[in-house]
């Protein structure tokens, strides 16, 4: 059976794995401290992390939650782990970062992360991940589509394990929702009613 | 010199958002690249920018950039020999 | 599962309008990248193909207010007509879904004061796309791909799937995106521009040439769309696959744009017997040396193989797109083109680049992609026998 094996949704400056809250904050930190001590609780040091833009950092801590004590490169070889990310605003954030130092000297370290699969990237260096990685954008969190793309990568073989990931950031406004999707004997099975519930509960 | 190469320090931890790294920590003649700070080909971009940026100075070939950046003490000379500073 | 064919496709860029006006341009060996002094785009002059915004405005259509468009949106709109016009495929139809690639979209907004009159909105891609959608009265909401360079490939494969997979009949991929400050200023920080027009896998390259333009295709598991005269050509394998190396800087060994080769391949049941290779090639030193490995590795370094970008300029979450288009032309006319800018064979392995027009029969095409982010995609076209 094809099963949701673990989710981490960071949003309201609060960190939940599997429903459980492992990190609460105050509303009015900014997201830059708040990420930060996301970083110090996860604690193990990843010194690329600081020069990530702040979608990255928002993909990244919730993958390191995600999946910790796994090693799905090792267990399912590093070309079986496949990653379906989206969003909405792409990389606009950062576009609109870089897009302020055009004028006098354009940044080449903003320039690289106005590409939203960036964050693909970064996991797959973090995670030693070789499989399919795509990148779609959509108006709002799309389950059904979510859902069947990874459903379809496994049951055509073409992957062992999917993340899928739905990581947002404009101007403050953030929300990070990762699940691991896995063929397992029990647990909670992939349906689109299913994702769709853990998204609202988050 | 000395006092150009504590800027330049100062400047590289904040250009390159090196976490945890003091200016203490970075020797002015051990390789920026590779191994120590382990920076890497955005990290050079952001030096010419650097360069560029605080002292007037352009680089156009990676390549030459490459030299120039090897460590604290060579970009030091090398704005001393070309620039304002 | 379904077989996935391939139907029209429309080229837009600075060399036509229309797949034709762009083959014909090609085989007459012309490229579309010239040298532009445009002081809003980039102080000193640069190297791109740009689309003549006389040209554009004749082009559109004359009932249409051109002020309701952004300029990359008129693109899309016009390159998706002309593959409706030529296919007789009715837009509305529920089984038909809109697939869009791009990167940047509709980010030259940014550099208009006031976003030219648009809302802030249209920087959304969705928003660019479901205006798209919405000029056709298409009736699903559009799928935005937007993954680097590879976006144009990525959106062909995940059109296969949902079509192989039953949820849709047509999809329509299309392509596009806009030279502008943003990416010239981005790609000219990153020093990777070349002085003069791109040369792939050349000796003598110095870097990519930028290019806009929009590529459409439309992919279906419906026959009756299928143009009599020509080959039965479906997208026969596909995959994708990271580097898990660095953000920008391509793999040291092209292992996993190999391994990305290698699955589609055996998935389109092909071996090694490929009669073309329509590879990447920005002209970047790092990146073609990758993509010369890669093809070393897999196996593949004595067939045939070109880089368009020598004719369109790199066209980034366009250029998977046009240059499958092209590749299938080439297919179907049994011509295959050089890679325009090269002369001698600048990449650690061997490769087979082609100097001149070819006629020679060809029956199975490998479209490949690289880009930052380290992802790598490669797809199988296959005509039937």
């Amino acid at each position: 059976m094809i099963t949701i094996k673990s989710y981490c949704s960071v949003r309201n400056h609060q960190l939940k794995l599997n429903g459980t809250t492992l990190l609460a904050k105050e509303k009015e930190l900014l997201f830059s401290d708040f990420i930060k001590s996301a970083y110090d609780l996860n604690g193990s040091t990843y010194l690329k992390f600081f020069k990530m833009d702040d979608l990255c950092k928002l993909a990244f801590i919730a993958s390191e939650f995600l999946l910790k004590n796994r090693k799905l490169s090792e267990q399912y070889g590093a070309e079986n782990v496949s990653l379906v990310f989206a969003n909405t605003s792409s990389s606009l954030d950062t576009d609109l970062k870089y897009y302020q130092t055009v004028k006098d000297f354009p940044s080449p370290s903003l320039f690289v992360y106005t590409l939203p699969n960036i964050m693909l990237g970064e996991i797959s260096i973090r995670q030693k991940f070789k499989g399919k990685n795509a990148f779609f954008v959509f108006e709002a969190f799309q389950a059904e589509f979510l859902c069947n793309y990874a459903t379809r990568l496994l049951n055509d073989k073409k992957a062992k394990a999917v993340i899928i990931g739905w990581v947002e950031l404009l101007k403050e406004n953030y929300e990070a929702f990762l699940c691991l999707i896995e063929e397992t004997e029990s647990g909670t099975e992939l349906t689109k009613e299913n994702l769709e519930k853990l998204y609202t509960d988050r | 010199m000395d006092a150009l190469i504590a800027k330049l320090k100062t400047q590289i931890i904040e250009q390159l958002n090196l976490e945890g790294v003091a200016p203490d920590d970075i020797d002015a003649d051990s390789p920026l690249f590779g191994e120590g700070l382990g920076l890497d080909s955005i990290d050079a971009l952001e030096l010419i920018v650097l360069l560029e940026k605080n002292y007037g100075l352009k680089i156009e070939n990676p390549a030459e950039g490459k030299k120039i950046f090897s460590t604290i003490r060579s970009i030091a000379e090398y704005i001393t020999a070309n620039g304002k500073a | 599962m379904k077989p996935v064919f391939t139907a029209q496709g429309n080229v837009l860029s600075s060399l036509g309008f229309t797949a034709a006006e762009n083959f014909t341009a090609m085989q007459q060996g012309r490229s579309g990248i010239k040298k532009h002094s445009i002081p809003e785009f980039l102080s000193f002059p640069f190297y791109a193909s740009l689309i003549d915004n006389e040209k554009l405005k004749a082009a559109f259509f004359p009932f249409i207010d051109n002020n309701n468009y952004t300029r990359l949106e008129k693109i899309f709109i016009l390159s998706i007509a002309d593959v409706l016009q030529q296919t007789g495929l009715n837009p509305k139809d529920e089984k038909t879904l809109l697939v869009i690639s791009t990167t940047k979209g509709n980010i030259n907004l940014l550099e208009l004061e006031n976003y030219g009159d648009f809302s802030e909105k249209r920087l959304l891609l969705s928003e660019m796309a479901k205006v798209i959608a919405d000029f056709f009265g298409m009736k699903n909401t559009p799928l935005v791909v937007s993954n680097a360079c590879i976006s144009g490939v990525l959106a062909i494969i995940s059109a296969q799937r949902l079509i192989s997979s039953g949820q849709y009949e047509n999809v329509i991929v299309s392509g596009g995106d806009l030279v502008s400050e943003f990416t010239l200023s981005g790609f000219n920080s990153f020093k990777a521009m070349s002085d003069e027009p791109c040369r792939p896998y050349d000796a003598e390259r110095k870097g990519i040439s930028l290019g806009e333009g929009c590529g459409t295709l439309l992919l279906t598991s419906n026959e009756t769309l299928l143009r009599k005269a020509e080959k039965k050509i479906t997208v026969a394998g596909c995959s994708v696959s990271n580097d898990a190396n660095h953000i920008s800087g391509p793999s040291r060994t092209g292992e996993e744009l190999a391994l990305a080769v290698n699955i589609a391949l055996a998935e389109a049941e092909v071996g090694k017997s490929v009669d073309f290779i329509s590879a990447h090639g920005t002209a970047t030193l790092f990146n073609d040396e990758m993509e010369s490995k890669a093809f070393f590795n897999a196996g593949l370094n004595h067939i045939p193989l070109n880089s368009m970008k020598g004719f369109f300029g790199h066209t980034l979450g366009a250029a998977g797109v046009i240059e499958a288009v092209v590749t299938l032309e080439s297919i179907n006319r049994n011509m295959l083109l050089p890679s325009h800018g090269f002369e001698n064979l600048g990449v650690p392995a061997p490769l087979n680049i082609i100097k001149q027009n070819v006629q020679k029969e060809i029956n199975t095409a490998l479209k490949t992609a690289s880009g930052f982010g380290g992802c790598n995609a490669a797809v199988v076209f296959k005509a039937e026998k």
